[in-house]
């Protein structure tokens, strides 16, 4: 999976926007976030929108021709590198209390995203633990990725233990 | 001109009688440095002793009924002396009766020693501000880390670096049950009983293993050694209980193990106590009831510390290099 940013040009009409979502969905992408850049308008009133899109990454090339098949003229695109990396422990009733919804959320955030998780399966009723792994785009988006992750667990009560080193 | 110093020792229990045992054993190394002295005073919670010309060795037999009447406020508004060692119980939340002990003292004129972190943790600006204002030095090595030095290390050798974090373990009872938990692979109930046998974790363990203990530390590491303005209610505490003998399993397939650890940053801003991912080869990944501090600083990089963080002959060590410093010839 990899995670790409594109930049469309869009004219202020209805119905624009669809023409540039119909063929991700098509392609199995999965949208993070859509971002008007209205500050951005040009004098025709073509606004640069980017749309962040988890996506096989060998499906990208067709998608994004899809796309400009559809009329929507793509300014930029560029695959989003994962490059900060960290591990952490989650102990507590981790499964009881839905992990993959704990998961989703670090995966939604677009700049972030759970990469490896190592469930120790616990006994009946017994809190269980996991050693979750956490890449995003930066040093300070890995950290927010983990105040997220401090956030959701603490309100499920789930212990997260983060590792020492500060260089993620 | 001081010609004998007069040593006042408030709270006679263990740290007080270790101290007392140390100013009398070694009273000649400690003479060669600082000059004559005597303890002229020792304050218990219902009784005081009381000798302008010094008392001796029988002050440490002495027990609950020997000691004539008369309040540790008492002695501090009346008696002379240049010195205060004060090691009552520590309160972290009023920081009493020391709190209004080391501020008696300072605004009396007289140095103070302390290994109590409840009045610096409640009012650590206010008492350095007294003790400034009466020309008198307020020491309290001992508060954090026992007899492993930081804050004059920190203080004097470390002079002119500028800190940008300290961290480490600042607990040796957490300290030992999470080193048992990962190499017998015990539960925390298991360890923790362990310990109470062992005299390592008190009957009521809540104040170390819930991390509040260390918090305290935290507190006055952060105010004293990077001139921050925080209080206790600023540290994010997170204590041991929740930790599994699975969470240590898990950790050490990577090679990482789990530690308590106090962190005061500057660059990440971070004032927290919580258990911690350690590689099992970093320095601070020790056992037992060690503490083991890392110092970050910008021109001498990282300097660790490591030693124990309790104990009357530990705890008396660091008040006796306080009293050497502050009389040093
Ligand atoms: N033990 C260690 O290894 C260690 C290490 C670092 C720091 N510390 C700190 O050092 C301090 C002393 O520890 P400790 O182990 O010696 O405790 P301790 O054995 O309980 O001694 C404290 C003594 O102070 C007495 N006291 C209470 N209120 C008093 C008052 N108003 N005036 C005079 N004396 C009073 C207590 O009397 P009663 O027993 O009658 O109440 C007791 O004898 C504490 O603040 C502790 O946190 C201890």
């Amino acid at each position: 999976m990899a995670i790409v940013s594109i930049v469309v040009e869009l004219k202020d009409q209805p119905g624009q926007l669809l023409r540039a979502l119909e063929p991700i969905s098509r392609y199995g992408g999965n949208i993070l976030g859509i971002l008007h850049q209205r500050e951005k308008m040009t004098p025709l009133k073509i606004i640069p929108v980017e749309i962040s899109i988890k996506i096989d990454e060998n499906r990208v090339e067709d998608m994004i021709n899809a796309i400009k098949e559809n009329g929507v003229n793509v300014r930029s695109y560029n695959e989003i590198r994962l490059v900060a990396t960290t591990s952490a422990l989650l102990v507590g009733h981790i499964i009881h209390t839905d992990l993959s919804d704990t998961v989703r959320k670090i995966d939604k955030t677009g700049y972030a995203e759970v990469i490896d998780m190592h469930i120790n399966m616990p006994q009946l009723n017994e809190p269980s633990t996991a050693m979750i792994t956490i890449s995003a785009t930066g040093k300070e988006k890995l950290q927010d990725a983990m105040k997220l992750l401090n956030e959701v667990c603490r309100n499920k009560d789930i212990l997260v233990i983060e590792p020492l080193n500060e260089e993620y | 001109m001081i010609t004998v110093i007069k040593i006042a020792i408030i709270g006679f229990g263990v740290i007080g009688r270790g101290v007392a045992e140390v100013l009398l054993e070694k009273k000649e190394e400690i003479q060669n440095r600082i000059g004559e002295y005597s303890i002229v005073a020792v304050c218990e919670k219902d009784g005081v002793a009381y000798n302008p010309d010094g008392l001796g060795w029988e002050v440490l037999k002495m027990k609950g009924g020997d000691f004539s009447e008369g309040s540790t406020v008492d002695i501090i508004e009346t008696a002379e002396f240049d010195v205060a060692i004060e090691v009552t119980p520590t309160d972290i939340k009023k920081g009493e009766p020391g709190l209004t002990h080391i501020s008696e003292c300072l605004e009396k004129g007289s140095h103070v020693i302390t290994s109590n972190k409840g009045p610096l943790v409640v009012a650590y600006s206010k008492l350095q501000e007294l003790a400034e204002r009466n020309e008198v030095q307020l020491m309290f090595e001992a508060t954090v880390g026992g007899g492993m030095p930081l804050i004059k290390l920190v203080r004097n050798d470390l002079a002119g670096n500028e800190i940008d974090s300290i961290r480490g373990i600042l607990n040796g009872t957490c300290n030992y049950i999470l080193s048992r938990m990962e190499s017998e692979k015990l539960t925390y109930n298991q360890v923790l009983t362990e310990a109470k046998e062992l005299g390592i974790a008190e009957a009521d363990p809540t104040y170390d293993v819930e991390g509040i203990d260390s918090a305290a530390k935290v507190v006055i590491i952060a105010n004293a050694l990077l001139n921050m303005d925080i209080t206790y209610d600023d540290v994010e505490i997170e204590g041991i209980t929740a930790i599994t003998p699975e969470a240590f399993e898990v950790a050490m397939e990577r090679d990482y193990t789990i530690r308590l650890i106090g962190e005061v940053s500057r660059e990440t801003g971070s004032l927290k106590v919580s258990p911690r991912l350690i590689s099992t080869h970093h320095p601070l990944a020790v056992t037992g009831t060690l503490n083991a501090v890392q110092i970050r600083t910008d021109l001498a990089k990282d300097i660790v510390v490591i030693g124990r963080g309790a104990g009357q002959k530990e705890t008396s060590s660091a008040i006796i290099s306080d009293l050497i410093e502050i009389f040093r010839k």
